[in-house]
């Protein structure tokens, strides 16, 4: 089985029905899968060993995805963000590659690398001009996707995803066809993360209508939603935190009433934002997603109806589901574990194994994945007794303070129920006394509340070894772009600072 | 039968992807086993004529196999001579 027969079920259902949508343009699923055929014929002649696209989304990123699979070739986007040095590493490690998108700056990076380059008119204009609609798709058993990590902790890892590893996902968590034909999906996550090869896949499948947004601009998202009445769409806490800042009080709010589904995911989402957002879309069904680029994407939600009991309860427990990822999917297993393997009882900390075919844990350099099949995610969580998980950051961000395993999340969250404090981060630094001491790193947007305030909310909401040895004040904290804290700069910040 | 294969009906136009496949079996569609390649079509048994459906999924009491209907056609799918029945697909909230 092979990624290929996700769109070509579309293209046999109903050939004729809108796909994708891109700068004013219009694809079919017929038009999208022959264009996808063209691109294996020209891939193929290339002898290139990977399919890398350096572009921001468009129909380019569908047509690659799935030409390469038809071809037999991993597809590889790349992070167009990256600086220089760190993208031309990228593509040495990819040669030879079929390289589509912004040719001067693989020229310019990859001088005599036995690359083939075009851009994303010339990729898409050769593409429909040797089309092969007629083929079967393929079934092809080895790598659909090779993905970079974003090495917030260390050098980018090759992360792999078989077919038969996005075709489980797929088949597991979408129905075919199930989209009405007025439903649409407002895409805006790049095309080089793992949200954005799902968001293709799942709507391909579900036969849902694609609206890309090449570049994420808040108003943009809110004028396109609204002109294409987006009824689904996805994004990064970061996106939603600008959505609602442009939104305002929703005074001036255009009409939205279609959008009946926005998904979050891929970073923490601060409670306080998710309410605003619940207030300002009452209608709208919010899922929160949880998943890894290792995992094929999502592995545990939290759906529309728990968020809206969670928003509405007195119940302090089910209120705080607000900050959890939700459960696992059926066609996933998930355990938490401590660091000699144990499985752990509800409520106790540890770090979160997974399960299932939709798993890969497999990189270019070797497989991550234990006896068994189960795969250390390095995220660190809990279950409560009802099978909710909740994240409590990275296992290698856990601040080990004389023994004792201290989340930096539960810092965090009493920070920044602060009104002073616009955002916080807690990391471990070197102790003498403790081998690790907390250390807070804060934004403001009010008045410094002083050292002594700020060290009695800690001991007060949660315990004096969580009381922050060191305190220090900056504009901003460090995020990627797609809003992950960089939590090694935050370390520098305190080295140095 | 091996999972990750294709298989046509003899009779009708049904094409189906093994999702799951138990390791002995044989898998038909209206009446008649299926193939990989399909040569002159026979006709459909009428005891198994009620059809398949573009991207449903079919399964056996015990679950022992999962058959994706990737082309769908007249006649209708049976393990060893049983009828295969549509999986109840639990709709998940979209998450992408």
């Amino acid at each position: 089985m092979d990624i290929s027969l996700l769109l070509k079920m579309a293209a046999d259902a109903e050939p004729e029905r809108i796909g994708l949508t891109c700068d004013g343009r219009n694809w079919t699923y017929a038009g999208l899968w022959a264009a996808a055929t063209g691109a294996a014929v020209e891939i193929a002649k290339s002898g290139a060993s990977h399919v890398a696209l350096l572009d921001t989304g468009s129909e380019a990123a569908p047509i690659a995805l799935i030409g390469a699979a038809l071809a037999g070739v991993p597809y590889c986007p790349l992070n167009y963000r990256l600086a220089d040095a760190d993208l031309g590493a990228l593509i040495a490690r990819i040669e030879p590659a079929f390289i589509i998108g912004d040719v001067a700056r693989v020229n310019k990076l990859a001088p005599g690398g036995k690359h083939t380059v075009l851009t994303r008119a010339d990729f898409v204009k050769q593409a429909e001009a040797v089309a092969a609609p007629e083929r079967e798709a393929g079934e092809g058993e080895g790598i659909a996707v090779q993905l970079f990590t974003s090495g917030t902790t260390a050098a980018p890892k090759a992360a792999i995803l078989r077919h038969s590893n996005l075709v489980s996902y797929i088949l597991g968590t979408v129905e075919f066809g199930g989209a009405d034909p007025a439903e649409a999906a407002l895409v805006s996550v790049p095309p080089y993360h793992i949200a954005g090869i799902a968001a293709l896949l799942s709507s391909i499948y579900a036969m849902r209508r694609i609206i890309l947004l090449p570049a994420f601009d808040p108003n943009v998202w809110i004028e396109l939603a609204a002109k294409e009445k987006a009824t689904n769409a996805f994004v990064v806490p970061t996106m939603l935190s600008r959505i609602v800042e442009a939104l305002g009080d929703g005074s001036n709010m255009p009409d939205l009433s279609h959008l009946k589904a926005i998904a979050y995911g891929g970073g923490r989402m601060p409670v306080e934002l998710l309410v605003r957002a619940l207030d300002l879309f009452p209608n709208t069904g919010f899922t929160n997603a949880y998943g890894l680029t290792e995992t094929s994407s999502t592995i545990a939600l939290l759906g529309p109806d728990e968020h809206r009991a969670a928003h509405k309860s007195d119940d302090p427990k089910v209120l705080a589901r607000l900050g959890s990822v939700g459960k696992p999917l059926p066609t996933v297993e998930l355990e938490i574990r401590d660091e000699e393997g144990r499985i752990l009882p509800p409520g106790e900390a540890g770090e979160i194994y997974v399960r299932g075919d939709q798993v890969s844990g497999e990189y270019r350099e070797r497989s991550a994945l234990l006896p068994g099949g189960w795969f250390p995610t390095r995220d660190a969580g809990y279950l409560d007794d009802e099978g909710y998980l909740f994240l409590s950051g990275r296992a290698d961000d856990v601040i080990v303070r004389g023994g004792e395993n201290i989340s930096p999340g539960e810092i965090e969250d009493v920070l920044l129920a602060h009104p002073a404090i616009a955002d916080a981060a807690a990391v471990g630094v070197p102790s003498t006394e403790w081998g690790e001491a907390v250390a807070v790193v804060i934004a403001l947007k009010g008045e410094h509340p002083g050292e002594a305030e700020i060290k009695a909310l800690i001991r007060d909401r949660l315990r004096s070894s969580r009381v922050p040895e060191k305190i220090m004040v900056v504009e901003a904290l460090p995020y990627n772009e797609m809003g992950k804290l960089l939590r090694r700069e935050v370390r520098r910040l305190l080295a140095t600072g | 039968m091996k999972s990750g294969s294709k298989l046509k009906s003899a009779v009708c136009d049904t094409e189906v992807l093994l999702v799951k496949a138990p390791a002995e079996g044989v898998l038909s569609c209206g009446g008649a086993p299926m193939v990989a390649e399909r040569g002159e079509k026979g006709t459909i048994d009428p005891a198994f004529s009620e059809g398949t459906k573009m991207g449903k999924r079919y399964t056996d009491a015990t679950g022992s196999i999962e058959a994706l209907c990737i082309k769908p056609g007249a006649g209708s799918l049976a393990l060893n001579g049983v009828a295969l029945h549509l999986k109840d697909a639990k709709p998940l909230p979209s998450s992408d």
